[in-house]
């Protein structure tokens, strides 16, 4: 089939900053389907819980994938219990991913559990790279984003680390400037940085979040609004998406 | 060698196994499994004109159960003749076709456009909670879902299930009634009407407010209603309302289902009607049941 559950062993799981864990997932069939921005489902083992719960994908190697997640709620919180060696329930790869571009200065803007999906991106596009880091009060994964060769700038609304502020304000105040943006995060964040890059008049890749049911498109819970031609349509964040054009979104 | 086969109205299901409205989609659904697999494809509710449903959040979670308020978002019945149902037309498993309507003409209308396609059956929609219009509305008087039942019938060449809400004082007054004026087959249950409050935001978690309630938290429900209905109309019965595993069919048959669905089981599996098919077969394989009827009549009361 096309798209499977499989039962992945957890390879490694760390807490990388408060209720946000960093884990390692060894499952062949899952890796090889994954691309840069989709997600997998995960399912809990809790019987009472029945929804899967959508993950993004940070980064894809041979027969591994690394996710990094906060804990929101009783699903992350039984992941968040899984030790090394532990079975875990995912599908392969769902929704379509971000389209690298092959410019000379590429801008990732993520924000707090946004950030993830902008390890793989930084590891699949050549050129410059610019990242560009929004969190409530303690950053994650900068470490990781510079070891691939990514200048990275952090702004915290508490101002604990780096810029006090958010993204849009660092970029405007560091002027930062690239050829091709990629966002994911909160919705006002991508929103504010949607407005900036159509005044600068640069094309943007965002990573949309809706609250979903089956995560494959049979559901139609997870709609968002897409600008198509003349009419607007609302299209499905877990298939459609979960990246769409900046200038298609209707914020 | 045990036989699942089923007959609906004049129409043979290989098995017993179909899937909920609104939860399945041909296309999604089979990158999971395999279409042929089950006894029959119930699609998605089809209105006469594309609908946009509901604004978003449009699902939450509950112990053991979902609310979703989707409010049957559909692209209208020429883009389903069109772009939908050629894909579904290659798998050699039955259609039934779930119809929405906010008005009889509506219902009259897609029931009209579907009579000259490659469908089997057609399940009218008159149990949704989440249109303001229709759906419930109907459901819910057994006079209009009477009227409904009627009318459709008045213009559809193929025979019709209708799909039942649990949403009422009286599931078997209503089950008569849609009987009475030729329902050929009956579904039911539809969603439960149901509402979760965020405490920490202080709100409603659905845009809607409210939504339809499923999973197996409502099973128990589903069954009795099932058993009362078995024994106050004699047309096929569709159970559906929870349905995890295959001893969960039986149950459902025992009480009187001729057939059921399988619904929000795919979000927690994406797999669960194929799955759900073959507990149903060890089951009947360890009782030794040789087909679905034996295994109806064998409950004792």
């Amino acid at each position: 089939m096309e798209r499977e559950v499989k039962n992945g062993v957890v390879k490694s799981q760390n807490c990388i900053a408060p209720d946000v864990y960093h884990m390692v997932i060894e499952e062949k069939t899952v890796a090889k389907s994954a691309k840069v921005g989709q997600f997998i489902n995960i399912y809990p083992k809790q019987k009472h819980i029945l929804l899967p719960r959508p993950i993004s994908i940070s980064e894809i190697d041979e027969s591994s994938i690394t996710i990094v997640y906060s804990v929101v709620g009783q699903g992350t919180a039984e992941f968040a219990t899984y030790n090394a060696g532990d079975e875990i329930k995912i599908s392969t790869a769902l929704g379509s991913g971000f389209v690298p571009q092959d410019v000379k200065t590429h801008i990732l803007v993520g924000g707090g559990i946004g950030v993830p999906p902008l390890v793989e991106l930084a590891k699949q596009v050549s050129g410059e790279k610019i990242a560009v880091l929004g969190f409530r009060d303690e950053p994650f994964l900068k470490e990781r984003l510079e070891e691939l060769g990514v200048k990275v700038f952090v702004a915290t609304d508490s101002g604990n680390f780096g810029f006090k502020g958010n993204v849009v304000e660092l970029i405007k105040s560091e002027n930062i400037v690239g050829d091709y943006y990629y966002s994911c995060g909160p919705k006002p964040m991508l929103k504010a940085l949607s407005e900036h890059c159509e005044q600068i008049n640069k094309p943007l890749q965002v990573s949309l979040e809706e609250r979903m049911g089956c995560g494959y498109g049979a559901c139609v819970g997870c709609v968002c609004k897409i600008k198509t031609e003349e009419t607007i349509s609302r299209k499905k964040v877990c298939k459609d998406g979960p990246v769409f054009l900046s200038s298609e979104v209707v914020w | 060698m045990i036989d699942l086969s089923v007959n609906i109205a004049g129409v043979t299901l290989n098995n017993p196994i179909t899937t909920a409205s609104g939860t399945f989609s041909a296309h999604d659904s089979s990158t999971f499994y395999d279409l042929n697999e089950l006894g029959a494809m119930i699609t998605k509710g089809v209105a006469n004109v594309p609908w946009e449903g509901n604004e978003t959040p449009r699902i939450a979670e509950t112990y053991g159960g979902m609310i979703n308020a989707v409010g049957l978002q559909n692209a209208g019945i020429d883009s389903f003749i069109k772009d939908e149902l050629p894909f579904i037309n290659k798998f050699d498993t039955k259609v039934i076709v779930n119809v929405a309507g906010r008005t009889i003409e509506d219902y009259c209308e897609v029931a009209e456009k579907l009579n000259d396609t490659n469908v089997d059956l057609l399940e009218i929609n008159v149990s949704c909670p989440n249109v303001k219009k229709g759906g419930i509305g109907f459901g819910t008087d057994p006079k209009l879902a009477a009227q409904v039942t009627k009318e459709v019938k008045k213009v559809c060449k193929k025979p019709i299930i209708v799909k039942l809400t649990p949403n009422v004082t009286d599931i078997t007054e209503i089950a008569k009634a849609v009987e009475a004026e030729g329902a050929d087959a009956i579904s039911l249950i539809n969603t439960l009407l149901g509402m979760k409050i965020d405490v920490h935001r202080r709100k409603p978690v659905l845009a809607n407010v409210m939504g339809g309630f499923s999973g197996p938290a409502i099973k128990p429900v589903a069954v009795r209603m099932v058993y009362q209905v078995r024994r106050a109309v004699n047309v096929p019965i569709i159970g559906l309302g929870g349905i995890m595993t295959g001893e969960d069919v039986v149950e459902f048959i025992l009480a009187g289902a001729d057939a059921v669905s399988i619904g929000t089981a795919v979000f927690a599996n994406p797999t669960a009607p194929v799955d759900i098919k073959n507990e149903l077969i060890n089951y009947m394989e360890k009782y030794n049941f040789k087909d679905l009827k034996s295994l109806r009549d064998s409950f004792n009361m």
